[in-house]
């Protein structure tokens, strides 16, 4: 259900980029998310076009760039990928990863005019 | 093409950091207490101000759906409450709450408990400028939601496992459950306690008056 409120985020954030940059349109967004940032893309996109509606980024598409989620296990010290926070080091099968990558939830760049 | 990185949370992260100096400036420890609807929250609540309102100075902030029903349970205790409803919004923002502590009028170095919708999933991404967020567990639910909603318990510093006078009538694997709440969050405290009978609640309020005094 929070989608709805991150997609608000994302509109607040191109209306004041359009204020400061100086552009009337967006037509396109690209994001950049996380496996662990807790966001469901698919439920992402159908919030975003309900959001934009009206708006200067009405009809705008919407791109979802995934990144990789990685961390370092704390007990063997390797740089190890991870999908899930409950997922074992696959290197020694410790509990403690610490994430470095994966929780991310940004705006990488706009198409406007 | 612009290029703008920023962090789609960026704007609640800043009156979240706003929230947070505030409290520090006014010594007062806020904590965001999250668990699913039903856990006993509120009842854990109205037992710990009953025992602690001698103490410090408590105030609550409530979040609900609908009904001002918490905050009538805290405001019947003698503490000062303030209900938020959200609508059809799923959790409380930083910026509702820099709202609330406005209205609360809050005394220097009190404590501050918010009680954030009963949801285990977004409120898990909403910082409000708290000073730890407090995940509270009841036996009754299944031993396995820390890897069931993972990231609540990873946001956590503290996990209380509540109704633990019940666990004789049920199947509830006490050993298992706290293995899964280390796993996705290995650096996690666990406090096991029954707000109904009492048991381990001093436990819990040692864990407060040790945060109230740094």
């Amino acid at each position: 259900m929070h989608e709805m409120s991150i997609c608000e985020g994302i509109l607040q954030v191109l209306e004041k980029e359009a204020g400061r940059q100086g552009f009337q349109r967006v037509k396109g967004v690209w994001l950049e998310i996380g496996p662990l940032a807790g966001v469901e893309a698919e439920a992402l996109r159908f919030c975003f076009d309900a959001v934009v509606r009206g708006s200067l980024a009405e009809g705008a598409q919407l791109e979802i760039i995934e990144i990789p989620g990685q961390g370092v296990c704390l007990q063997c010290d390797q740089s190890v990928p991870v999908r899930q926070r409950f997922d074992p080091c696959p290197v020694c099968g410790g509990y403690g990863v610490r994430i470095t990558h994966g929780e991310e939830l940004r705006i990488k760049e706009l198409e406007v005019e | 093409m612009v290029q703008i990185e920023q962090d789609i949370l960026g704007k609640n992260d800043q009156y979240a950091a706003a929230n947070r100096s505030w409290f520090r400036a006014k010594g007062i420890l806020a904590l965001n207490l999250v668990s699913s609807p039903g856990s006993g929250k509120t009842s854990l609540l109205t037992r710990s101000i009953q025992d602690l309102k001698g103490r410090y100075p408590l105030a609550v902030i409530e979040g609900d759906q609908q009904t001002s029903h918490d905050a009538d349970r805290i405001r019947a205790t003698g503490v000062s409450a303030l209900q938020i409803n959200t609508g059809k919004g799923c959790h409380l923002d930083a910026h509702m709450v820099g709202h609330a502590i406005e209205s609360l009028g809050l005394a220097e170095k009190s404590l501050l408990f918010i009680e954030n919708v009963g949801n285990l999933v977004c409120p898990a991404a909403f910082d409000l400028g708290e000073a730890h967020k407090v995940a509270i567990l009841s036996v009754t639910e299944g031993e396995d939601k820390p890897l069931k909603y993972p990231d609540m318990f990873h946001a956590a510093d503290l996990m209380i496992l509540n109704k633990i006078d019940l666990l004789p009538y049920l199947d509830f694997d006490l050993a298992l459950c706290l293995d899964y709440a280390r796993r996705v969050n290995p650096g996690i405290e666990i406090l096991q306690v029954s707000a109904r009978s009492g048991e381990g609640l001093d436990a819990w309020y040692g864990w407060l008056a040790a945060r109230m005094a740094s």
